[in-house]
């Protein structure tokens, strides 16, 4: 049952994402507010697991964008793995690691996007890309890594309580 | 009497009268400085208690203008668009509010909040009363995903109204425009109004692009180039008109498979 809190959580994030961040522009750069919050969700240590989430949002982003639906599925999984791998790591220092994984999946993302584009036959400069878009989009996730990070914090321990020691 | 009268107490009086006002000052502010110091504590309480409920009208009224001015740009989006629509009789429009954008940054595309049960079908025209916006991409019941001509994607038969020729007008990653297969012996000038041509069959004739602002000529190109400004503020979207009697032509069986 716990599970099902993805559901309206995710919901909110990419109505979030389609209706506000996505008009909110560095350059051509936007943030990515469902990869972050799937990251920072990661990141939590009560979570069990968290790869039902990225698929989730990986079908809803892809519902709604042009982008083949495969796209945010398999680079949202990416971003679960990764932080399931940084988590051990570099437990201490989870803000670190939540800056490493925003920063290495939305590179994931901007690379694999670019590959699948370039495969359906459009064709876009890369160097432009990364100066203008993926650079950017980097900037605003590792400001938006913050916030989420504290709101997914506070939500996992809503979600998954403390046992009280007696 | 007779010496007061004759002036003899006049130093005298001024003395006691002069005392008496004195005195009678001296109580005066006394009395006044004391019901200031009784009344100030109620009067600075039911001051700021006006003061609060008045800070809170101009909060309420402030709202009130907010929502006015908006509704007052959106009235006049809606008159602009209204001009339009009478202004061309031959097409059937459906207005739309735009409600997203694409989550991704690599696409142009809005969101817009009519769709099949409206009437929406893929491959119909979106503009405004500016000019061409784009088309519709995909559609559900109650949405579609519209195409902007500034997606990298995007294709667009045009033509340049003064030189009288065809070119094709494509997107790009960073929203900007350019028209593309431009023959090397037109001669283009800043300012050229682009229209759509018609060819293809994907977008009416003659709605309104964008302007030429830039020519970017080679000696050792096939085509010239040029950069449009859009007419359409595609940052600024809040409503779509959709001409829903345009039928887009399919010409893909015609397209010979490799």
């Amino acid at each position: 049952m716990r599970n099902l809190i993805a559901v309206p959580v995710i919901l909110l994030a990419v109505t979030l994402q389609s209706a506000i961040v996505s008009r909110v522009t560095l350059l051509s750069g936007i943030a990515d507010l469902p990869l972050v919050m799937l990251a920072a969700w990661a990141m939590q240590e009560e979570v069990e697991t968290a790869w039902h989430w990225a698929i989730a949002a990986g079908v809803l982003v892809g519902f709604v964008s042009g982008l083949a639906w495969f796209v945010p599925v398999l680079s949202y999984l990416f971003v679960i793995a990764l932080a399931q791998v940084l988590q051990r790591r570099i437990w201490q220092a989870p803000l670190l690691a939540m800056f490493s994984i925003t920063f290495l999946g939305t590179l994931g993302l901007s690379f694999f996007s670019l590959a699948v584009l370039r495969f359906s036959g459009i064709t876009l400069p890369v160097v432009d890309v990364f100066g203008l878009v993926t650079l950017p989009g980097i900037l605003l996730n590792m400001l938006l890594a913050v916030p989420v990070f504290a709101v997914m914090r506070d939500l996992a321990r809503w979600v998954y309580p403390a046992p009280e020691v007696e | 009497m007779a010496l007061a009268l004759g002036g003899y107490f006049s130093s005298g009086s001024n003395v006691f009268t002069t005392s008496l006002v004195t005195v009678q000052s001296w109580f005066s502010s006394r009395f006044v400085a004391l019901q200031e110091f009784l009344t100030a504590p109620r009067d600075m309480a039911s001051l700021r208690q006006r003061n609060t409920e008045l800070e809170a009208e101009v909060s309420e009224l402030q709202a009130q203008v907010i929502q006015l001015q908006q509704e007052v740009g959106e009235t006049e989006i809606l008159a602009a668009l209204v001009d339009f629509q009478t202004g061309s009789p031959e097409n059937t429009y459906r207005a739309a509010a735009v409600i997203g954008r694409d989550p991704s940054p690599f696409l142009q595309y809005v969101i817009i909040n009519r769709g099949s049960n409206d009437g929406i079908q893929r491959g119909m025209p979106v503009v405004t009363n500016q000019g061409l916006v784009g088309r519709v991409d995909a559609v559900i019941a109650d949405a579609a995903r519209i195409q902007l001509i500034t997606d990298p994607a995007s294709n667009v038969n045009v033509r340049l109204q003064n030189a009288e020729v065809d070119a094709s007008l494509v997107g790009s990653v960073t929203g900007d425009v350019t028209l593309d297969l431009i023959p090397q012996d037109v001669d283009l000038e800043r300012g050229d109004l682009v229209l759509t041509s018609g060819l293809g069959g994907g977008y009416p004739p003659d709605l309104i692009v964008g302007q030429v602002v830039n020519i970017r000529t080679s000696d050792i190109d096939l085509f010239q180039q040029a950069a449009v400004q859009p007419v359409v503020d595609f940052n600024q979207l809040q409503i779509v008109l959709v001409i829903v009697n345009f039928k887009p032509v399919d010409f893909s069986p015609l397209i010979p498979i490799p």
